[in-house]
């Protein structure tokens, strides 16, 4: 049984990667008085919507305020490519868990780690640029001032509460990082070549 | 000289006040009733919302009330009947197909009576409907929007007062006429009353969607047909209305009219009428009328004229109608919870008659006529009468009942709501209103299921209740604690027109169902713009179409040239929105018409008929954002002969 534990669990980390094809992995909500059911924006691999069809476009009015920059889901390529990257991912782990080669557990390890630091960053570069990158000609402006949403926790920004955390989808990144490591480590020190 | 007049009078007035207000009686039933825990009773903390909501008539206003209870906060005024420049409604070109009537379009009626929609006997919360009186319709008003959705015109009648009753399962509304008129109406000499003149009851047909249609009506005597209601539970499938006006006179009827010692309650079986109408006993008769029905995908009403109604004679359809002698012109007809009850309130009566629906049936059975009208057998008044409740008061108008048995009654010329126990007949607690009860109300107090807990008493006058606002003033409402055994006044708010009727419903029959906005996508009106890429311009003659779009904080377009004096502009302006509480107004200056509210993902049409050349400025009216003050345009008006081109934009002349 135990030379199979690192398989079953590089295989269960490639299926809970699954879940980023039907659960957004990052939320951004938006507090304020006027909005006592807040706003609440779904970041997902391939699309960015909101907890109602209208959300994007309320967003979208808010921002338009401080010049921030519309955010346009057709106009991020991320979006396009994040799909065949997540799918490229769950092939490896099965692929991993088949062959069941001590090198592939520690390569695919890696590129995930990799990849998922390159994402995080990518997101804090969006985050700046919708942030710092504000329309001369905005009606309202706010000299040295920034609206960059935080990249994880709370942070105020005029009359709202930015609050940035993992979503559902999220959550099973987290968990697929666990899973791959434990197989990969199980491989490693505990099963004897 | 003058002014020592004025003040000697002043201190008789003063005098005269003191002296009022110190009699015993007057003192104590002004404020003794309000214990110290009133205010907590029906204090609703900021932000909080109310266990209730309660629908009252607007009356002569033509408009239904939405208020909050026990706090008496008004939430809403629902446009039905009349016009409303408030809202735009039946001012814009969406809406006013729901005003029309085979006399035009009429701008006002007179609002009586507000009824929920039930399922099972129990209030729904789907719909409340409310009849005209004047120009005899009834209104549907959809509660997922508290919007008018539905107005249907009634023929063959003349004053809609006894309506829109509902069965428990709204099968059916009711409008039975007040005043009978020729039928088929036409012109005769007043005097030929008896001769011309017929009273009629009509039941419409309320379909799973909503959509009313007159299913038949009955041709009774030229009665004065007051009011209505159906029976519940064991009488399910009957609907009684109240008569006055038997002796079938036709002027000075304050006195004419009130000679009989007894009139009548009209006891209908609708299930024995769907049988009839099955064998085809119902004749066609034409009776243009309109159905008006607004569609909340296209957002537009439509008016359709349906050319006859069918109609069922008692001669020729036995067993159709009974009549039940009830003393002295019979106000209001309430029938209690379980359906046994049913209350005849005869207002020029000293005693509180109640019919018993079993006795009803047994006098069928055993055709115990007095006699038979037009048709219809009069059960013997010993064989029907369930109890009578002895000297309750002065003027019986209408009862309302709670969940445990008991009802309760107002009194408009002793100013009071008496409660009394079904079934005993003895009466249990008495308040005094301030002043001349008409309705009362108890949620879900003419249903199977009553409420309970507060008590509306709708006043007629209001005198000294609040602070004077010249000869005219608002009616007043008054809500009691009914949840014990005696009725304690704990609130007086103002009402908009005259409250005739009321209903109320807890608060979470209707908060799930209350729409916060419309789908964008969901939207079919014909000159919608669905986002500014579809905004444009149009003209065909004199017509111009202008497809105009509104999102926080501009108009597309903004900038019009190319409008000429004669023109008719048709203005559609779509509200891009897709938020909860974000609607755009437009106003066009010198527009003979009212604004435009728009809400969120609707459309809505201004016609303006611009009459003088220049520029004129439009602008939002409703203040949506930080920036709705920079939330206007600008139109170019030339001359009708110029060759100003037409043209559009929005932003740096950006064409669009």
């Amino acid at each position: 049984m135990q030379k199979h534990t690192s398989r079953i669990l590089i295989i269960l980390a490639g299926l809970a990667l699954i879940v980023l094809f039907f659960q957004p992995m990052w939320r951004i909500t938006l507090l304020a008085p006027q909005y006592p059911d807040g706003v609440h924006m779904y970041i997902s691999i391939d699309k960015i919507g909101g907890k109602t069809p209208g959300t994007l476009q309320n967003v979208n009015i808010l921002n338009h305020y401080i010049g921030m920059k519309p955010i346009e889901p057709d106009s991020i390529k991320e979006l396009t490519y994040f799909p065949y990257v997540v799918a490229g991912f769950i092939l490896l782990a099965f692929l991993t868990g088949i062959i069941n080669w001590k090198p592939l557990y520690v390569i695919y390890l890696g590129l995930f780690s990799v990849a998922l630091m390159l994402a995080l960053y990518d997101f804090y570069l969006w985050e700046y640029d919708y942030g710092h990158n504000l329309a001369e000609n905005a009606p309202m402006k706010f000299e040295g001032e920034s609206f960059q949403p935080p990249l994880f926790g709370s942070k105020t920004l005029l009359n709202f509460v930015a609050q940035s955390y993992p979503h559902i989808g999220g959550y099973f990144i987290v968990a697929s990082l666990l899973l791959a490591f434990a197989a990969t480590y199980l491989h490693t020190k505990i099963i004897p070549d | 000289m003058k002014e020592s007049i004025q003040t000697l009078a002043g201190c008789m007035l003063v005098l005269l006040f003191t002296l009022i207000s110190c009699n015993p009686a007057t003192n104590t039933s002004m404020t003794g009733a309000l214990g110290g825990d009133a205010a907590s009773a029906v204090y609703v903390q900021p932000g909080q919302h109310d266990e209730f909501y309660g629908f009252f008539s607007g009356g002569f206003s033509g408009q239904l009330s939405v208020y909050g209870l026990p706090s008496g906060r008004l939430l809403k005024v629902i446009p039905v009947f009349s016009q409303d420049p408030e809202k735009g409604y039946g001012y814009n070109e969406e809406t006013k197909p729901l005003l029309n009537t085979t006399f035009g379009m009429i701008p006002w009626d007179d609002a009586h009576h507000p009824e929920l929609s039930q399922t099972n006997g129990e209030t729904d919360g789907r719909w409340i409907f409310i009849n005209g009186n004047n120009t005899p319709r009834v209104a549907r008003i959809d509660l997922s929007t508290f919007e008018t959705t539905e107005i249907i015109e009634i023929p063959n009648s003349g004053g809609n007062h006894s309506s829109p009753f509902t069965t428990e399962n709204t099968e059916y509304v009711v409008a039975g006429t007040r005043f009978s008129v020729p039928y088929p109406q036409k012109d005769v000499s007043i005097a030929s009353y008896e001769e011309n003149f017929k009273g009629m009851l009509s039941f419409i047909k309320v379909g799973e969607d909503g959509h009313m249609e007159i299913a038949f009506q009955v041709l009774l005597p030229a009665f004065d047909y007051d009011l209505a209601h159906s029976g519940k539970g064991k009488s399910h499938g009957w609907t009684f209305f109240t008569t006055y006006n038997t002796e079938e006179a036709h002027t000075l009827k304050e006195v004419t009219a009130s000679q009989n010692d007894k009139d009548f309650i009209a006891a209908v079986n609708w299930k024995k009428a769907e049988e009839y109408l099955a064998q085809g006993k119902g004749k066609d008769v034409s009776a243009p009328h309109y159905v008006n029905r607004y569609d909340e995908k296209s957002h537009m009403a439509t008016s359709t004229l349906v050319p006859t109604v069918k109609v069922l004679t008692p001669e020729e359809c036995p067993g159709l109608v009974y009549f039940l002698p009830t003393p002295k012109s019979p106000h209001g007809v309430d029938v209690d919870p379980t359906g046994e009850w049913i209350i005849g309130n005869g207002k020029l009566s000293a005693d509180l008659t109640v019919h018993s629906f079993t006795n009803m049936q047994k006098a069928i059975a055993d055709e115990a006529f007095e006699t038979t009208i037009a048709g219809v057998p009069v059960l013997e008044y010993d064989k029907v009468v369930g109890g009578v409740v002895t000297k309750p008061g002065l003027g019986p108008l209408h009862t309302e009942f709670d969940a445990n048995g008991n009802a309760y009654t107002t009194f408009f010329i002793s100013s009071e709501v008496v409660k009394w126990k079904l079934g005993t007949w003895e009466v249990l607690d008495r308040a005094p209103t301030y002043y001349s009860v008409g309705h009362l109300m108890i949620p879900g107090g003419d249903s199977k299921n009553p409420q309970g807990k507060y008590l509306v008493a709708l006043n007629k006058i209001t005198k000294d209740r609040y602070l004077p606002t010249g000869p005219e003033m608002s009616h007043s409402a008054q809500l009691y604690d009914i949840s014990g055994d005696k009725m304690k006044l704990i609130l007086d708010f103002p009402t908009i027109g005259e409250p005739h009727y009321a209903q109320g419903i807890s608060a979470d029959r209707i908060v799930s169902n209350s729409k916060k906005f419309f789908p964008i996508e969901e939207n079919e009106h014909p000159y919608n713009a669905l986002g500014e890429k579809q905004t444009k311009v149009e003209r065909s003659g004199k017509t111009v179409h202008v497809y105009m779009t509104s999102i926080r904080s501009h108009f597309a377009p903004d900038n019009i040239e190319g409008i000429k004096v004669g023109d008719e502009v048709y203005v559609h302006l779509t509200n891009l929105e897709q938020d909860f509480d974000v609607p755009h107004g437009l106003a066009i200056q010198g527009a003979r018409n009212a604004e435009l509210l728009v809400m969120p993902g609707q459309t809505e049409t201004m016609l303006w008929k611009p009459q003088k050349e220049g520029v004129y400025a439009f602008y939002c009216t409703d203040f949506c954002s930080a920036l709705h003050q920079e939330m206007q345009g600008y139109i170019r008006v030339s001359s009708a002969n110029s060759n100003t081109p037409l043209k559009w934009s929005v932003g740096e002349d950006e064409e669009l």
